[in-house]
């Protein structure tokens, strides 16, 4: 068993939850308004911090939600592993699994979301709530892990979190280059990313050494060349259906295979399905009847 | 068996073939009594009238109409399920999607497919080959398991190590609410606003709705394979191999472990090259590109000989088939030796496997039974085959008090309750050993906001009295269900 739960520092958290009055808990603020802001006498909160518990045979790590994911990193670079998280100066482990931003290897690495394996929260009620389990795979019971990445904390507060680690790949390149970024996911076997701005394109290839090598050959035979990483993003998420359709509004990057784009300007994005907005206010209604959790923020309107 | 309220005279029926063609509409009592049943242990299910719709439209259909007359709903696929899942209770109507069974679109180049929910695993694959892609998640069951089932049960397989079980390849899907609503959760093209309403549903047991289209994500095949057939004189050193493997950073395709018995029925059975003088062999695949997957291949092969195994590398695709053979022949191979078995699934860290085995086989030799392993071992997915003949007297109390001491013992280290087969009625009632009365509750809003009137396959997953919910009559599990 990775460590036990930080019962202690747990007890402390959801003591200074409490179940009465609006409260937001604060990670690393890299993303503090993302769905809206909390009004301004909402009362902060900050989650416990530290790595709990590390066993590397496992592959699986436990640790407080106020965790700098750099010192995260920091720990599973010592023993050649990594978690699928954006390593974002200043943000804390709770913060980026709140927010549920993969950055941009998820062609690659897979969804943000499914870094999470258990998770222990405050509910509204100031009482802890345990979700998902510390194994790699599990299926007792509903998958609440999945509906808390990216709950911008509306539904808990996440405390403590187990989270899946990867080995490092030894190596790892960007290329850059003005192919065709369908050409290059057909020729390519697993690039980490591919980005594309509609006349250039960007893509990262990690692995072992001689088959990042042949990969990089490959696509360098396609018109890309090594650089030294990716472009910068601009300011605005949106659906890529949405920039296909409103090109001419400014430069983008579009994340291929994942659905995203980053724009330069806010994008008309069309509204919910009503019944998937009613299952959001259910699920909060369910959760936090009383709107005490992260009051302001919404994760419909977080794009 | 009992089936109190449904009859060919039934309103409930008439209101049901208002929606879907009579032939398609089933009251009689044989065919209630067959979807009385999955492929667990369970009996003793009671369904009400049998629906088999074609369409989304039909499926909302049938549930107004159940609603309309106050009726529960089981969704239910090709009934492979091992946990009860879909076993009806009180007889609820039963919305069996294998007629919905089309691959509805291919899109190569975004590698997605919308399929029904019906569709078979393997089809899937199949129909997909030509353009160099699969449908990642194999359950042994793949044959003959359904896509929609896969969803309801968040379904592994051994090819799940590296890439995940069913819900990482699932962008999104169209699901019908027990409002009667249609509704798309997630987004196929992979990024949809707000919750991760898709995540929480896949894995839901037919408990928040009943899928009906699926957009699934397509994986490449691999431009290089290597298959390695283990073989180690003693359970501990194979177990110890599997955990020295993913502690040296390595996580193979799949790495799949087999206990003596089961070798020795397997090989009697498909003659798939096994050593049958092995205590234990272990089947590592890893696959990628060329250079990673030698070195990786290399490795295990290291790993396994300095705990004195014996190694034996798939030389081509046909050796490599008939090693999977033998993988998954393994369930088939047991009617040799006993005429039924009971198949456990829970979890461990994967560094506590040799343990948790060498407890098994304890527990079950106090008990009285026997035992094959056939097994996840990467993952930690431990298969615990209880081999008896129900016609022995009091045999099926041992085989549930050893089932028991099994689930407990996995707890013990760490591990969870079931790894793929899910929760259904099997391990109800072993919830709370796993989760306090507010991680249950928490669960019970999660589903009541998908379904607020527990409408959608009741008494399933959830212990009674974990909701704070009133207790539907139907939670309770009837008499004789429990085999």
């Amino acid at each position: 068993m990775i460590g036990d739960k930080a019962g202690a520092a747990l007890e402390s958290f959801a003591a200074e939850v409490g179940s009465d009055d609006a409260v937001a808990v604060v990670g690393g603020r890299t993303h503090w308004e993302v769905g809206g802001s909390c009004p301004e006498e909402t009362r902060l909160v900050r989650a416990p911090t530290g790595v709990r518990g590390f066993d590397p045979a496992d592959m699986t790590i436990r640790v407080g939600a106020a965790t700098p994911v750099t010192e995260l990193d920091a720990a599973l670079a010592e023993v050649g592993q990594r978690v699928n998280l954006p390593v974002l100066p200043g943000a804390t482990v709770g913060g980026v699994l709140a927010v549920g931003r993969d950055d941009v290897h998820a062609l690659g690495r897979g969804r943000l979301r499914d870094a999470l394996l258990e998770a222990v929260y405050v509910a509204d009620d100031g009482g802890l709530v345990t979700a998902g389990g510390p194994t790699v795979k599990n299926v007792s019971g509903f998958d609440l892990c999945r509906l808390l990445v990216g709950s911008l904390g509306t539904l808990g507060l996440l405390g403590e979190v187990i989270l899946r680690t990867w080995p490092r790949p030894a190596t790892q390149q960007w290329l850059a280059g003005s192919c065709d970024p369908a050409e290059l996911r057909r020729r390519l076997f697993w690039p980490s990313s591919i980005l594309w701005n509609g006349q250039s394109v960007w893509v990262h290839l990690e692995g072992h050494e001689s088959d990042v090598e042949a990969e990089a050959e490959l696509a360098q035979s396609l018109g890309c060349e090594p650089t030294d990483g990716p472009p910068p993003l601009p300011d605005y998420r949106v659906p890529t259906g949405v920039l296909e359709a409103d090109e001419s509004s400014g430069s983008y990057v579009i994340q291929i295979g994942t659905g995203l784009a980053y724009a330069a300007a806010p994008c008309p994005i069309p509204d919910p399905d009503p019944t998937v907005v009613a299952l959001h206010r259910r699920l909060k209604a369910e959760f936090d009847p009383r709107g005490r959790l992260n009051p302001g923020r919404d994760p419909l309107a977080a794009s | 068996m009992r089936f109190r309220r449904t009859t060919k005279a039934d309103p409930l029926v008439d209101d049901l073939r208002r929606v879907l063609p009579a032939d398609r509409v089933r009251a009689a009592s044989l065919e209630r009594s067959i979807m009385g049943r999955d492929a667990s242990i369970f009996e003793g299910g009671q369904a009400g009238p049998v629906c088999f719709p074609i369409s989304t439209e039909e499926v909302q259909g049938c549930v107004d109409a159940a609603r309309r007359h106050g009726r529960a709903v089981v969704p239910r696929g090709a009934g492979t399920g091992l946990a009860g899942g879909s076993v009806p209770l009180d007889e609820p109507v039963v919305v069996v999607t294998t007629k919905m069974n089309r691959l509805l679109s291919v899109d190569v180049d975004q590698r997605l497919a919308w399929v029904q929910p019906g569709m078979i695993n393997l089809d899937l694959s199949r129909a997909i080959a030509p353009h160099g892609l699969h449908f990642a998640p194999d359950p042994s069951s793949q044959q003959v398991c359904s896509l929609g089932g896969n969803v309801g049960t968040n379904a592994g397989g051994p090819h799940c190590l590296a890439h995940g079980v069913t819900s990482a390849h699932v962008q999104a899907a169209e699901v019908v609410l027990m409002s009667g609503e249609a509704v798309v959760l997630g987004d196929p093209d992979g990024w949809a606003p707000g919750l991760d309403l898709r995540g929480a549903y896949v894995g839901s047991e037919g408990m928040m709705g009943i899928t009906t289209a699926i957009a699934v994500r397509l994986t490449p095949n691999p431009p290089a394979v290597q298959t390695l057939l283990l073989a180690f004189d003693s359970v501990d050193a194979a177990a110890h191999t599997v955990s020295a493997v993913i502690a040296d950073g390595i996580v193979p395709a799949a790495i799949e472990m087999m206990d003596k018995n089961i070798i020795w029925a397997v090989e009697n059975f498909v003659g798939a090259g096994f050593p049958t003088d092995a205590a234990a062999v272990v089947i590592v695949e890893v696959d990628g590109l060329p250079g990673g997957v030698t070195a990786e291949a290399d490795r295990v092969a290291e790993l396994a000989e300095e705990r004195g195994g014996r190694v034996r590398r798939a030389a081509d695709d046909q050796e490599r088939a008939l090693i999977w053979k033998g993988r998954k022949s393994a369930f088939g191979a047991i009617a040799q030796i006993k005429p039924n078995y009971y198949l456990h699934d829970t979890v461990v860290p994967r560094t506590r496997l040799a343990e948790v085995m060498n407890q098994v086989y304890e527990i079950v030799e106090e008990h009285d039974l026997q035992v094959m392993n056939v097994f996840h071992a990467g993952d930690g997915n431990l298969h615990p085959l209880l081999l008896y003949d129900r016609r022995e007297p009091g045999v099926m109390e041992r085989v549930h008090a050893a089932g028991s001491a099994i689930i407990e013992a996995s707890l013990a280290v760490g591990g969870v309750l079931s790894g793929e087969h899910g929760i259904g009625i099997e391990k109800r009632d072993f919830m709370p050993l796993m989760f306090s009365e507010a991680d249950l509750d928490a669960q019970g809003r999660l589903r009541r906001a998908f379904d607020p009137d527990e409408m959608a396959n009741p008494g399933k997953v959830l212990p009674t009295g974990a909701s704070c919910a009133d207790v539907n009559a139907l939670t309770k599990v009837p008499e004789g269900v429990w085999g």
